[in-house]
């Protein structure tokens, strides 16, 4: 028991100086950036000082980040749960559009719903089209017939073009002249809003989804069987774990969370299907799941400095004139910076 | 034998230590070029560890290595490499769709940017002649055998220059014969100058070819012995201190060839699939308190047989039937279920999860037992219970429950997996190797166990290389050859040389047919 607590120790020695490396690199990105700033003519601490006061610096600003973050958690977790068995799930953007699609239909097509039946219903809608969507995939993974990764990858262009084609199409809001896009959502249709902000129930979801998936991994019989297959799926196959019902599975949870995050947006951001919807929120999902193992902390983390980016990224461009597209480089540092804080490390957790 | 004066290699107080044991407790040894030295002791002893140590995997706490009497630095297996130190690990690391000679291209340190294939193939040719180290250069990997693929991992040690060989449980998969060519090997190496390692289990083995013998004992070097000089009672006394009890030997008579078999194929046959092969008309009945020993060169449709009885396979034709009902089509959930445990030839690969802990491992064998609340919880001290009882039972000793799996030696391992299969009283075994790896006395207790198991009333199919293993505790004897089972016998109605001519094919009389 000693000798354990002295390992402890040492772990934790061994996190603070990670943290102190982290915290170095990070700063060293944003010197970099600065720099970037200065070659566009910009004042490099005046412009993060407005992204602080935009983001960290009000409750606004504040309320905004976590805005963001609802549907990249949920997307993360598009991504986390079926990787726990080493299935590559590149689809949350496809996930996300159809679980819009389908809670779009729930929503215009049965308007005199109230609200306490509605919610359940378009937030099962988003689960079960975004998880339909991703169990193609599984099912055509389970049969041995293709690769999940390149499947799930193809199909966001398809579900992509799906929601156009409504959208331009037999969906198109007869108000809206010119625009494709859908009828409004009915009011029961719109997820309340929390706190006197723009944060919405998926905000719930998201931690609910969070805390489910820590729960279930390392609790229960499932998580497990899960983690077991991941070590080794051979044995697990041996050991009478049925590898093709994990594979379906996940893929259906995991698209189901993505087909989530696609309702909330619908629902609480735009208030009707555009083929605008996302700006490649299910690919940020995967970048997240991938750099932070799945983790759900660090989930939580990356999601929260991924939106802070971004979010800084449209201040830039409004009150700065700087191309939003300069907000990449810096995303892309920053990336380097975690990505080289995590080499090396595999397995686990 | 010449042993020069000055010893090649030197361990000089070597000690290492791991959160809960002491593996090397300052080790003092002499490695002199021209011997082939032994290592033995039992499970857990810190053999491999003293190797992974030499060989740059793992740093010494405390103490220093010396290679022709220089003290040296040895941080990586490059820099082991550098000093001219080889290791053959029991996983061998080739690339299977390479060729021999791009393996051992791969390895080389003075690669040249261009290949030339030829000037490779004729060093390969060279010495693989000198050291009767033959395999064909051409040859994709995975078509060698287990014996054909370690030549290749002693070739490209010799090719890469290295003067210090390790061989850790080398003989462990390799078939009778095979050992016999490895130890030629081994000798013609001795010959030359070179320094061998050899940690293995086998008392036989050792007392045929090592020169000298080592014996390590819960992290120390219990002594160092002229191979000459001992016998299998000093070494068993020195390893363990006391005596090991005799190997249980099989029952005078057969049982009677009556009741119900737990386990029973009608021809059944199965696709090959890959690099397996197909089973043809396979006809096995086994009965409860009946051991079936598998006899067979790796290779002829054993891995498959067990599968088949597991459902990782499905018949193509013929029937399975399971405590008499069809189960031809069941899952391996519903097989495992209906008490079958199953012992697999490479527990790593195939039954064991290095990352999770003892107990998460025990659990997986049986997860439903210990599930609770319809799967929200599982019920862990009711795991410890059952894995400790089991562990008891064969007499192993008790490790940690909470570490993961994958720090336990070799062979603690290997006992883990047979105290987990054995913990529910199974009444179908399918035991592969079931002693591979262990020590001598841990192998003794896993037979009794076998038995003890047969006399309550399990069935068991024994399937092993080991001849001697399959005569002394078999009820019936089957041999396998290219997925057919060729001949069944009842062990004194045959004897090891016919089985031996059965098995590779040389004859085909000489035995009542299946
Ligand atoms: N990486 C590790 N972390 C913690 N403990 C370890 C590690 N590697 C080995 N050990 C422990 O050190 C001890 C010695 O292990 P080692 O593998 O050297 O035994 P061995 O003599 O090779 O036994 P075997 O005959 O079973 O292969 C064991 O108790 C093992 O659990
Ligand atoms: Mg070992």
């Amino acid at each position: 028991m000693d000798k354990t607590k002295g390992l402890m120790e040492i772990l934790r020695h061994k996190r603070v100086a990670a943290v102190i490396r982290f915290g170095g690199l990070f700063g060293l990105a944003l010197a970099v950036f600065a720099m970037v700033l200065l070659v566009f003519g910009q004042n490099p601490f005046r412009a993060y000082a407005d992204i602080f006061r935009a983001t960290l610096g009000s409750s606004h600003g504040f309320s905004e980040v976590l805005v963001k973050m609802i549907p990249l958690v949920l997307t993360a977790l598009a991504v986390a749960i079926p990787s726990r068995i080493w299935l590559i799930n590149v689809g949350g953007e496809g996930q996300l559009f159809i679980g819009a699609l389908f809670a779009t239909w729930g929503a215009v097509n049965f308007t005199h719903l109230p609200a306490w039946l509605m919610l359940p219903w378009i937030c099962f809608l988003g689960f079960l089209g975004g998880g339909l969507w991703a169990s193609i995939s599984g099912f055509m993974r389970a049969k041995g017939w293709a690769s999940e990764t390149i499947s799930t990858l193809l199909m966001n262009y398809v579900a992509i073009l799906l929601v156009s084609f409504f959208v331009f199409g037999p969906w198109k809001d007869p108000e809206s002249a010119n625009y494709p896009q859908s009828a409004p959502f009915p009011d029961a249709a719109i997820l309340p809003s929390l706190l006197d902000s723009r944060i919405h129930l998926g905000a719930l979801i998201a931690i609910a989804g969070l805390l489910l998936f820590y729960f279930v991994m390392t609790r229960t019989r499932w998580g497990l069987e899960m983690r077991a297959m991941g070590i080794n799926q051979e044995a697990a196959r041996r050991n009478g774990v049925s590898t093709n019902r994990y594979i379906l599975l996940l893929m259906f949870i995991g698209g189901g969370m993505a087909g989530l995050a696609g309702m909330g947006e619908v629902s609480a951001i735009h208030g009707q299907l555009r083929p605008s919807l996302s700006p490649g929120l299910g690919y940020m999902g995967f970048l997240i799941s991938w750099i932070t193992m799945g983790s759900p902390l660090g989930i939580v983390a990356a999601a929260f400095l991924i939106s802070i980016i971004t979010a800084g990224g449209d201040i830039l461009q409004m009150t700065h004139r700087i191309p939003a597209a300069a907000i990449h480089i810096l995303m892309a540092l920053v990336l380097f910076v975690v990505l080289a804080r995590s080499t090396g490390k595999k397995g686990g957790k | 034998m010449k042993i020069n004066p000055a010893p090649l290699l030197s361990f000089r107080g070597i000690t290492k230590s791991f959160p809960a044991v002491l593996a090397n407790d300052h080790i003092d040894l002499d490695i002199y070029g021209g011997e082939i030295h032994a290592l033995l002791g039992e499970n857990g002893a810190g053999k491999s560890t003293l190797m992974k140590i030499l060989y740059g995997f793992y740093q010494a706490d405390g103490g220093s290595i010396l290679v022709n009497g220089q003290p040296v630095q040895i941080r990586s297996p490059h820099d082991a490499r550098g000093q001219r130190i080889g290791m053959v690990f029991q996983d061998f690391i080739l690339i299977p769709a390479l060729t021999v000679a791009e393996n051992i291209a791969l390895f080389l340190s003075d690669l040249p940017f261009i290949l030339d294939n030829d000037a490779i193939v004729s060093r390969i040719e060279n010495i693989s002649e000198r050291y009767s180290l033959q395999v064909k250069p051409e040859a994709p990997v995975w078509q060698l055998s287990v014996g054909e693929r370690q030549k290749v991992e002693l070739l490209k040690l010799l090719l890469a220059d290295a003067r210090i060989l390790i061989l850790d449980e080398p003989t462990r998969s390799l078939a009778p014969h095979e050992v016999i060519g490895l130890f030629q090997v081994l000798a013609n190496l001795r010959r030359d100058g070179y320094a061998v390692v050899v940690i293995t289990h086998k008392m036989k083995e050792v007392l045929e070819c090592a020169d000298r013998i080592t014996v390590m004992r819960r992290g120390k070097i219990a002594s160092t012995l002229l191979g000459a000089e001992a016998t299998e009672n000093t070494l068993v006394s020195l390893m363990f201190g006391k005596a090991v009890a005799e190997s249980p030997q099989r029952r005078g008579e057969s049982p009677p060839e009556e009741g119900i078999p737990f386990l029973e194929l009608k021809g059944v046959s199965t696709q090959p699939e890959g690099t397996g092969i197909g089973l043809k008309e396979i006809n096995l009945t086994v009965r409860p308190g009946e051991i079936v020993g598998v006899a067979g060169v790796s290779g002829n449709g054993q891995r498959e047989l067990g599968d088949v009885v597991l459902s990782i396979e499905k018949c193509a034709r013929g029937t399975k039937y399971l405590g008499g009902q069809d189960a031809t089509r069941w899952s391996v959930a519903q097989v495992r279920n209906s008490g079958t445990a199953f012992i697999p030839e490479d527990p790593l690969g195939m039954a064991a999860f290095p990352w999770l802990s003892v107990q998460e491992n025990m659990a997986m064998s049986d997860v439903s037992r210990y599930a609770r609340h319809g799967g929200l919880s599982m019920d862990w001290e009711a795991v410890r219970t059952d894995l400790q009882a089991s562990l008891k039972r064969l007499g192993f000793q008790i490790p940690p429950f909470y570490v993961p799996l994958g720090i336990l030696s070799g062979g603690n391992i290997q006992r883990m997996i047979l105290a987990r299969e054995m913990a529910h009283n199974p009444r179908l075994i399918i035991a592969f190797y079931p002693t591979r790896g262990l020590d001598v006395q841990s192998a003794v207790a896993a037979r009794e166990v076998l038995l003890a198991s047969r006399d309550a009333g399990a069935a068991i199919l024994l399937i092993s290389e080991d001849l001697e293993e399959l005569f002394s505790l078999s009820d019936r004897l089957a041999v396998m050859l290219r997925g057919e089972i060729v001949a069944t016998s009842a062990p004194r109605d045959i004897t090891v040389q016919e089985i031996g001519y059965l098995m590779t094919g040389s004859k085909g009389e000489g035995a009542e047919r299946g």
